[in-house]
């Protein structure tokens, strides 16, 4: 570790139950991102679902629509050790999108339209862990946050809940995503605080 | 704010060039960002400008936190495109928004008599955003350098131009551009830089005599 | 599908900004090397790449087509760099003499 830099302690963190180890609270809702914001209409729109032997399942926009949603409260928690209580999301549970997929995967790797993926462990996506989202406290999801929908994966860092989702490729091996190949943990848990590979 | 640092060993730098300062809590929480060195060295000084931001958390204990004599951690100088070479032949234009004044400020202080002539053109706000503004005011009034101030919400009184975003005819002037074409340099805001950079090229200036530097998103 | 000029598209930085994580694997200033776009094939300095960042990591992209050229992500104990987007890398290095000079000398 390098020298202490006498008196800083950088914003409080912590200090909250429910703020997992390094995190501060933050009332905004910081926007990072890796690349130019995307713009999908909801005609183009289209979300896959591709598993090991090759086998696709597509919804529509409107097929999004005319599935059974929920609304959920949820904290989310940035590797970059901001974390937002209490966020209200829309969405279809994974396990509405999965329940027709046959499959014998362990691992999904979720992708964006713009280019960016993330990893995760299928059992991560299902028994209500993990939604496609598509409004926010009670509006559309605005583009800068992800719309027209994206991955809402809450127990996991926020990196893990892609922006932009369009598919989802089921595998029987794992392989990493945009910032897991450069050094961000393959999991990604923040109450181990999981934020690089080999913590 | 200006924050002067004496760095054992400091290899030197060139204007334009910036330094990481980075700090670390008693936890091992780090944070790091970029400032522009704002002067030439003098022996092992370092001088930094470093423009607070609203809820900054390293600028804000750069301004409250850190006390005379305490250490950072610096990483620098870095950075070799956005540089005014002392001796670089041709005349030199420079264009500033905001806190993007800060590495061209460095270059204008790194002139000496032999030094080809300067202009700067600077964007703010308005008047209460222009830094460096008495030194900046000598400058143009005495040792030849052209300082030409843009207003864009607010100009003081009795400023000939009206208030506004940065145009064409801010950029152009007696005696530039022509036979010796300056070398530009564009630091500011993303937007800014973009939108200065688009009009030196349609007032004719070559695209590989135009250096930029982005210092962030566009306020809003 | 992409809309150009939606809000938010803009990058905020340049690869000037990339200068100091990468002084920490290069000898040499690489903001001022020439990269090769593998995507389109044109060619820009580093610095002038839009670079999207600092956190999680940056991300150089194209200013062409925007396709990611280099990205640089500094962990507390290392520095991950991907230049998987660039065919070759260009970087102006001191003047050696050229080679057949006759002072490589063979090592026995």
């Amino acid at each position: 570790m390098d020298f202490v830099t006498r008196g800083f302690q950088g914003r409080p963190r912590g200090r909250d139950e429910r703020l997992p180890p390094g995190q501060y609270l933050t009332g905004d809702f910081p926007v990072l991102s890796a690349g130019p914001t995307p713009g999908v209409d909801h005609d183009e729109w289209e979300l896959w679902v591709a598993t090991e032997d090759g086998t696709r399942h597509t919804w529509s926009w409107q097929e999004l629509m005319a599935l059974p949603a929920e609304t959920v409260t949820v904290d989310i928690h940035c590797v970059t050790s901001w974390s937002k209580l209490d966020t209200e999301w829309r969405g279809v549970s994974l396990d509405t999108l999965l329940a027709d997929v046959e499959t014998a995967a362990d691992f999904a790797l979720v992708h964006s339209y713009g280019g960016y993926t993330t990893n995760l462990p299928l059992e991560d996506l299902l028994d209500g862990q993990a939604w496609v989202a598509y409004a926010y406290d009670g509006d559309d999801l605005r583009p800068e946050h992800g719309g027209p929908a994206r991955l809402l994966v809450p127990h996991l860092y926020f990196w893990k809940s892609a922006k932009w989702v369009r598919g989802i490729e089921l595998m029987l091996e794992d392989s990493p995503g945009f910032w897991e190949q450069l050094g961000y943990h393959d999991y990604g848990d923040p109450w181990r605080e999981q934020r690089y590979q080999g913590d | 704010m200006t924050l002067v640092l004496d760095v054992d060993g400091w290899p030197g730098h060139l204007p334009g060039q910036h330094v990481d300062v980075r700090l670390t809590a008693p936890d091992g929480y780090t944070a790091t960002r970029s400032y522009s060195v704002s002067a030439p060295e003098r022996a092992n000084r370092v001088e930094l400008t470093v423009q607070r931001v609203p809820d900054g958390e390293v600028s804000g204990f750069l301004a409250d936190g850190l006390a005379v004599g305490d250490a950072v951690r610096l990483r620098g100088p870095v950075g070799g495109w956005f540089v005014w070479r002392p001796g670089q032949p041709g005349p030199v234009l420079l264009v500033a928004g905001g806190s993007g004044v800060v590495p061209v400020m460095a270059m204008l202080r790194a002139r000496d008599v032999g030094s080809p002539p300067f202009r700067l053109v600077y964007s703010v706000r308005d008047p209460d955003d222009v830094i460096y503004r008495d030194e900046l005011a000598a400058i143009a009034a005495t040792d030849g350098a052209d300082v030409h101030l843009v207003h864009t919400r607010r100009a003081p009184d009795g400023d000939a131009r009206p208030t506004g975003r940065l145009r064409e005819t801010d950029l152009v002037a007696a005696g530039w551009g022509g036979d010796d074409p300056p070398t530009c340099y564009v630091c500011g805001p993303t937007g800014f830089v973009e939108s200065a950079a688009d009009l030196l090229v349609g007032l004719g200036h070559a695209a590989d005599r135009i250096r930029t530097e982005r210092f962030g998103p566009s306020g809003p | 599908m992409t809309i150009p000029g939606h809000p938010g598209a803009e990058a905020a930085y340049d690869g000037n900004l990339m200068a100091g994580p990468l002084s920490e694997l290069f000898a040499l200033d690489v903001t001022v090397a020439v990269v090769r776009c593998r995507g389109c094939g044109s060619s820009t300095e580093v610095a002038t790449l839009r670079v999207y960042g600092p956190d999680p990591g940056l991300v150089g992209r194209c200013p062409g087509c925007d396709d990611v050229l280099l990205r640089v992500v500094r962990t507390p104990d290392a520095v991950w760099l991907d230049l998987g987007g660039v065919t070759s890398l260009r970087v102006p290095a001191p003047r050696v003499a050229p080679a057949g000079d006759g002072d490589e000398s063979a090592r026995t």
